[in-house]
């Protein structure tokens, strides 16, 4: 037995904090999270652990501006949909941004945040959010939207 | 030499005017700036910590360095609010930018100089061949009581850097210390918020043992305020440093450069270091660096560094200081206090 | 002639929040108004399966198939439960009509069940979250509200679906709702009340989604060759069927389409020998404004991105020529997760019997019911006919 949290986010650790999935060397797709399988190749699938630049646009977002008690604290906030420049797709959390300014097609880098905290004197779940490309995450100032970075 | 092969920033993207704390106090809000030093000071978001603000920082030095992150051999993490009383924050930072399992790492408390003691601690294992880089970070997400004097300057942000050997951007030529048994700003077990011995801070603490620990610098390099071009101290304020920089006897314009706290506020184990970032930003090879980080408690950390012609090329490659100090959106007091967690009901 | 499956009597409780009544006490009623209905004596009845979601989380009960048999009083019989999150009920439906086609049971009693009322908001939020994929889209802030977001914000870039659009599905299921007696709301609502009600998840409003709902509803069913023992009015199961797709909205290629609706609706159609214009009447899970437009879509009553024009048109109300959640939907009738597929098909074998009274689809003859559970990850159809 474990405490809350604990050994579930511990397993994930690795993919949770550096964003590695796993991508088939038979069919050349990438895959986040790690799957088991790869589904289109199954058996003559040949799966090897690969890390996201951490770099996508977003493909579809929302406001959440009602929520569990734990992210009361961040309300409103922007969750996504971030397709990863690999052509995989996740979801989450796009912060340092306006609401009014995000938009489908928007640019984002990944970046490093607390995700989850299970209770006050429970573990705390860190992770992958992303924020708009901009001079301060190293990017070109203003990539605008559906341009990619070189 | 051991030097600096690597360093990197991190500050939040919130920002709270000291105008706006004093007036919900009811002070005066135009005076508090000036008096303070203090314009604004730099607010976490509510998923930023200390950990995540360290990872940020070393991702930054890791990239500016191009070094394999399997090359390090020691994580040490400096702080005064690391975000577990027990277990490390420098395991969640290592993790997160991809370090060996086969590596030392520790957590730092010495107020506001646990970061530089870190980086002292990553010297003597470079120096010793004992690890190849090491990497030392310093980073606050400080808290103030609501109220308190304390609340206009305590802020959020952390610098890394990466400590090695092979072609540093920086020489750090010496570092000594200053330590004494001096009780002037504490926070209990359990507790909050830190407490301080209000004007004691400064002459028996903060002046004293800066003052010292730069005495100690000059006789140890036989070297005088005219060999070196910028120097950088702690900044709790923007009054101390200005002050404990005339009576070395410091030109104004060699200390100007590196007083990010007017626009951040006290950053506690960030502030120094970013402050030397902010110089190691912009100065020519060749430049000699003062530097001086003070923790209550107390004691100081001070350094000579010489700026190496390396430092040119890793320009342009991460955010600067400046980058992330004009990176900015303001947020008044009632989501500072919310995002603080000022608010006890919200848990 | 094949031997289809029947179902010989319904039932329902009022859906609401039942502060009065517990889990045990409105599947109860629900139960026994579906054994009443079909005059089958208990003794004739040898199975029973249960749909929840999550009684174990809501109410603190799990092992609901013996819970349900025991204050039933139906005896030793064999009890099952299943869950499929928002699709138990269908599922449970789906478990009946294989058994007893099968031949393993001949008489059997379905059950959805929800109790979600006695949980904070919180905890009922974090609950309905485990439908879709808890670890890399729930943890990570992901409502069950947003997910229908970021689907609604894709079909609006994609395919130009408007605001107005997103209420439409609403203000047509509260006016059937009220000529529903078991509804939750029985009060029509005009458009511009929908379309400035609080944001959850922009562009999704309180009023694009479906309530907190406690309920039961029930069926009995038995092959086609008892069935005339028992009834003068069975309705019979022409087609079920059932598809999956991926667990998390993120891994699929595209979000404004339910690829396990449409290949179940198409097995169904293929099964029952009908094509979708030989359909009458529609029950599509509407749990979200934007499930509806899109399930209109992917049924094949409106082409890909014409299902806000559909509902603009009054294709799909009554007196429409494709009707659509005449019982007022997840949105109007209420929506107790576990009990909503099996309530669906409550509703069609009225319309079918002719039942429905104010709000009977003329001459309903074959009758279609989509049951989602998550985001799409499951889709369960069931096609009636008379």
């Amino acid at each position: 037995m474990a405490e809350q949290g604990v050994a579930s986010v511990w397993r994930r650790i690795k993919a949770i904090y550096t964003i590695q999935g796993n991508m088939c060397k038979t069919c050349g797709s990438y895959y986040f999270p790690p799957r088991p399988v790869c589904p289109e190749c199954r058996r003559k699938g040949k799966l090897e652990l690969y890390t996201f630049k951490g770099l996508g646009t977003i493909y579809s977002y929302t406001v959440v501006r009602q929520a569990p008690e734990d992210f009361k604290r961040q309300m409103p906030y922007v969750i996504a949909q971030v397709e990863l420049d690999e052509g995989t797709r996740l979801t989450a959390q796009i912060v340092n941004v306006d609401i009014e300014n995000v938009e489908i097609g928007m640019r984002v880098r990944a970046c490093f945040r607390k995700i989850k905290e299970f209770g006050q004197g429970g573990i705390i779940a860190y992770g992958y959010k992303f924020e708009p490309t901009m001079k301060v995450t190293g990017h070109k100032e203003k990539s605008s939207p559906k341009q990619k970075e070189p | 030499m051991v030097g600096i092969v690597g360093f990197g920033v991190y500050v939040p993207r919130y920002r709270i005017k000291t105008s706006d704390i004093a007036e919900l106090w009811g002070e005066d809000g135009e005076k508090i700036g000036p008096g303070l030093g203090v314009f604004e000071k730099s607010v976490p978001g509510p998923d930023e910590d200390v950990a995540t603000i360290s990872v940020e920082a070393a991702r930054n030095a890791i990239k500016m360095a191009k070094i394999d992150p399997l090359d390090i051999g020691a994580v040490y993490v400096g702080s005064e609010s690391h975000p577990y009383a027990v277990k490390p924050t420098g395991t969640i930072v290592a993790e997160a930018v991809g370090c060996s399992y086969n590596m030392t790492c520790a957590d730092f408390e010495f107020a506001c100089k646990a970061g530089t003691a870190a980086m002292q601690a990553a010297m003597g294992l470079v120096a010793s061949k004992m690890i190849k880089i090491g990497l030392a970070i310093g980073s606050d997400t400080a808290q103030g009581r609501p109220g308190d004097a304390l609340e206009y300057s305590a802020a959020a942000g952390g610098a890394a850097y990466l400590i090695g050997q092979k072609n540093p951007l920086a020489t750090i030529e010496e570092t000594v210390s200053f330590t004494t048994d001096t009780p002037d700003f504490w926070r209990r077990e359990g507790e909050d918020f830190p407490s301080h011995g209000a004007r004691f801070t400064g002459e028996p603490a903060y002046f004293r043992h800066v003052g010292e620990g730069a005495k100690l610098l000059f006789a140890k390099t036989k070297t005088t305020v005219d060999d070196y071009d910028y120097f950088v101290f702690h900044m709790p304020n923007g009054k101390f440093p200005v002050a404990v920089g005339k009576q070395i006897g410091v030109p104004k314009e060699k200390l100007e450069d590196s007083l990010v706290v007017r626009q951040i506020g006290n950053t506690y184990s960030g502030s120094a270091m970013i402050g030397l970032a902010r110089i190691l930003d912009i100065a020519k090879p060749g430049s000699k660096i003062f530097m001086v980080a003070y923790g209550s408690g107390a004691g100081s950390d001070a350094f000579s560094i010489t700026v190496e012609d390396a430092i040119l090329e890793s320009r342009g490659m991460v955010p600067t200081v400046d980058d992330y100090i004009q990176r900015k959106t303001y947020v008044n007091y009632a989501t500072y206090a919310k995002y603080r967690r000022k608010i006890k009901a919200l848990g | 002639m094949r031997n289809r499956v029947a179902i010989i009597g319904v039932g329902m409780c009022k859906f609401g929040e039942l502060w009065e009544q517990n889990l045990k006490d409105f599947t109860l009623e629900a139960g026994m108004y579906a054994i009443f209905d079909a005059g089958v004596p208990g003794s004739d009845i040898d199975g029973m399966v249960i749909g929840n979601m999550s009684a174990g989380r809501f109410t603190g009960q799990e092992h609901l198939g013996a819970f349900a048999v025991d204050m039933g009083g139906l005896g030793d019989i064999p009890a099952y439960s299943v869950e499929a999150a928002c699709a138990s009920g269908g599922a449970a439906v789906r478990q009946a009509y294989m058994a007893i086609k099968s031949g393993e049971h001949k008489v059997m009693l379905v059950l959805g069940s929800e109790k979600m009322s006695d949980v904070n908001q919180t905890e009922a939020m974090n609950t309905i979250s485990v439908a879709s994929d808890w670890e890399w889209e729930g943890m990570f802030g992901a409502t069950f509200p947003a997910l229908y977001a970021f689907m609604a914000r894709r079909h609006m870039y994609e395919y130009g679906t408007t605001e107005e659009h997103l209420a439409m599905p609403t203000v047509k299921n509260h006016a059937n709702a009220a000529h529903n007696p078991w509804a939750q709301f029985q009060s029509p609502v005009p458009i511009d009340v929908v379309m400035k009600s609080g944001l959850l998840a922009d562009p999704l409003r309180v009023l694009h989604s479906a309530p907190v709902t406690d309920g039961a509803a029930g069926l009995v069913m038995c092959s086609e060759d008892l069935a005339k023992k028992y009834s003068d009015t069975p309705v019979f199961i022409e087609a079920s069927d059932q598809s999956s797709d991926t667990l998390a909205l993120h891994d699929r290629k595209s979000i404004t389409t339910m690829n396990a609706v449409v290949s179940s609706t198409r097995y169904a159609l293929k099964e029952a020998n009908l094509e979708l214009k030989d359909i009458n009447v529609f029950e599509l899970h509407d749990s979200f404004s934007i499930g509806e437009i899109i399930l209109t879509e992917d049924v094949g009553i409106a082409k890909k991105g014409e299902g806000g024009k559909a509902l603009e048109e009054g294709i799909t109300e009554i007196g429409g020529k494709f009707p659509v959640n005449p019982s007022g939907g997840l949105k109007a009738r209420g929506h107790p997760v576990g009990a909503t597929g099996v309530a669906q098909i409550v509703e069609l074998a009225l319309q079918l019997r002719g039942d429905a009274e104010k709000r009977q689809v003329d001459g309903a003859e074959k009758a279609l019911a989509v049951n989602i559970g998550g985001t799409g990850a499951t889709s369960i159809v069931h096609i009636l006919g008379r």
